[in-house]
């Protein structure tokens, strides 16, 4: 393989901020001990073990679960969007994607924080609900409420990629259905959704792969309530210390979410299509 | 190529490094660097530290005693003056992560109350300094709940479903179940902790969030009513919502102290003292009790604050209040035990 400098430099960049902490992890993964010296660790599969038990399964099941769900929302959600504003005037079609993107711009931690103003007990909407004469809902602090704020922040990522493969599609393809008898919506169902499945696959995997390993969302809008496994790990690394069991979690999380990334690119088989990502 | 290869590692590293640097020494001035909880100072006093001594303060700050023991643990962050709180000083010293304070530089010490010295988290302060004191209690809104709380059980009256916000703290949580149930906060009992466990999750159903610092805002904005909280965050928290009480609950609490450390691996010892001692004057000790609500263990400090929080129950109660409280005991070789209970705790459904 020929590497010209700028190669090499990317190279040793993907070595130090990638392949060199991933490794750590791994080592630290399959080892235990007092993690002030490296050295003195031990080998040990004493840190799976401990998490193949049905107290964290059922966490690593619940996460799954959200994840889940909140990705089927998106895409429920963010497919008509893309394509509404893949069929509009090309200038209004990139005005109206900045407009959806322009949240994104912002603070994600700050978004989240702003739906505790929203759904608070005397927050804004429940201010409407009450003005309206029925009772307050309780709507912070529960599993309805983590999915909300999953869903919110990230719908931008099933939407793009999307966006992208509906606008690059070859617009001859669907006269030519058209012009051999098909209504629209046997076109959409035969031709312009079959093509644009490798946008809907990487949008699938981008709204995934964060859902499932969030610990901010579940931390504010859950209130701390249910823990996901991003908590679980956030809580080994920052309270009890113990790196060793964290890192072993995140292995988990990693290959699962390998695994699944396999499975859904199995539904794309053969349609390598162009422009399905999001970059 | 293989010396372009060289070549281009190099240039990387140089770049990385540089990077390290630039951002180290962008000031002549001696760094002090501070480690201390979230909201836990008047920001003003950082800058008369800083123009007094001519120097400059890089402050950082943590949520909970773990947070600051990971990080200290872990090392790479030289961190020259540290806030732990008594269970955690205690487990630091057996670690030996911090050192021996030289007390010939503290001429300010002579001001802390004899109360606050010589405790048994470090019997001859040998290694710490007292910074603040203060007590656990439930804060309740007085126009949202219909009776007068006065104990630890009443946070487990189905009434109050939806209405109370516990701390997302394994310790300070398991201790409020575990005095509860009339049991020691140290207790090293597994069948005691069990128990404490199920109340807990009995207790979950009825709980509207679990939440650290935050807590503050709920509470005041009244969007829940009962919480259980630190004494000065009760100061703080009355003086924006008139209608909060705060109570020492019936079965006794938790009595704490926050202390100022220096970690082994500080890299200006001379100026950690410096600035323990200054924060040891009475005018800068008043200047942080008066701000941020806590209670300072100096009676000089007390002396300059206004009447208003000077004759404050919350604040400085009478010593005989403090009879039924316990001080924390470092659980070290406990915490497997703690961090399960709490991790079933949250995994139950």
């Amino acid at each position: 393989m020929k590497l010209n400098k700028h190669g090499y430099f990317y190279l040793v960049w993907m070595a130090i901020f990638i392949a060199i902490p991933l490794l750590m992890v791994v080592y630290f993964a399959f080892t235990t001990g007092d993690s002030q010296s490296i050295s003195s660790f031990s080998f040990s599969l004493e840190n799976f073990k401990r998490f193949f038990t049905p107290m964290y399964l059922e966490v690593l099941n619940k996460s799954i679960q959200l994840a889940l769900i909140s990705t089927i929302i998106c895409l429920l959600l963010g497919y008509p969007v893309a394509y509404i504003i893949s069929k509009e005037k090309i200038q209004y079609r990139n005005v109206l994607i900045l407009l959806f993107v322009i949240p994104m711009w912002m603070n994600f931690l700050l978004r989240t924080y702003a739906w505790l103003t929203l759904l608070g007990k005397n927050g804004i909407i429940n201010f409407f609900i009450t003005r309206l004469g029925f009772k307050p809902l309780d709507l912070l602090y529960n599993d309805l409420a983590v999915l909300l704020g999953m869903v919110y922040n990230f719908l931008p990522f099933m939407v793009l990629p999307i966006f992208s493969v509906l606008t690059k599609m070859d617009n001859s393809l669907i006269e030519a259905s058209w012009d051999l008898g098909a209504n629209k919506f046997k076109t959409f169902m035969k031709v312009t959704f079959p093509l644009s499945l490798p946008g809907v696959i990487s949008g699938i995997t981008m709204v995934f792969i964060p859902a499932v390993s969030t610990f901010v969302i579940s931390s504010l809008l859950g209130g701390n309530k249910t823990y996901l496994i991003g908590n679980l790990i956030e809580q080994q690394f920052r309270y009890t210390g113990d790196w060793h069991f964290g890192s072993a979690m995140s292995i988990i999380l990693m290959v699962f979410i390998l695994i699944s990334m396999a499975l859904t690119s199995k539904f794309d088989k053969g349609k390598e299509g162009d422009g399905g990502g999001l970059w | 190529m293989k010396t372009k290869f060289t070549k281009s590692i190099l240039l990387s590293l140089f770049i990385v490094f540089s990077i390290f640097t630039i951002s180290g020494c962008s000031d002549d001035r001696p760094t002090i660097n501070i480690y201390n909880w979230g909201d836990y100072i008047d920001p003003e006093v950082l800058d008369i530290f800083e123009e007094e001594y001519n120097v400059k303060v890089v402050y950082d700050t943590f949520a909970t005693n773990e947070d600051l023991y990971v990080k200290i643990k872990q090392g790479g962050s030289s961190y020259d003056v540290i806030f732990p709180s008594d269970y955690m000083i205690e487990r630091m010293i057996k670690e030996n992560l911090i050192q021996k304070i030289d007390i010939n530089k503290i001429q300010n010490i002579e001001n802390v109350d004899e109360r606050f010295m010589n405790l048994d988290y470090d019997p001859d302060n040998q290694y710490s300094v007292p910074y603040m004191w203060g007590t656990v209690g439930i804060i309740y809104n007085k126009n949202l709940v219909n009776r007068p709380l006065t104990k630890w059980a009443d946070l487990w009256d189905e009434e109050f479903k939806g209405e109370i916000i516990m701390l997302n703290s394994q310790r300070d949580t398991l201790a409020v179940a575990l005095k509860k149930l009339h049991y020691s906060m140290n207790t090293r009992n597994i069948d005691e902790l069990e128990e404490a466990k199920n109340e807990l999750i009995k207790q979950r159903p009825l709980v509207y969030a679990y939440q650290g610092d935050e807590i503050k805002d709920s509470i005041i904005s009244e969007e829940a009513a009962i919480g259980v909280v630190w004494s000065g965050d009760a100061v703080a928290m009355m003086r924006e919502n008139p209608n909060l009480v705060y109570v020492l609950p019936e079965e006794g609490t938790n009595l704490w102290f926050d202390a100022m450390v220096i970690p082994k691996d500080a890299k200006n010892v001379e100026l950690a003292h410096e600035f323990i001692n200054f924060m040891l004057r009475p005018d800068i000790a008043a200047k942080n009790a008066e701000y941020i609500g806590y209670s300072s263990p100096l009676p000089k400090a007390i002396e300059l604050l206004s009447d208003e929080l000077k004759n404050n129950k919350v604040a400085y109660p009478d010593f005989s209040e403090l009879e039924n409280t316990e001080i924390f005991k470092d659980p070290s070789d406990m915490l497997q035990e703690y961090d399960r209970i709490w991790t079933e705790i949250f995994s139950s459904m």
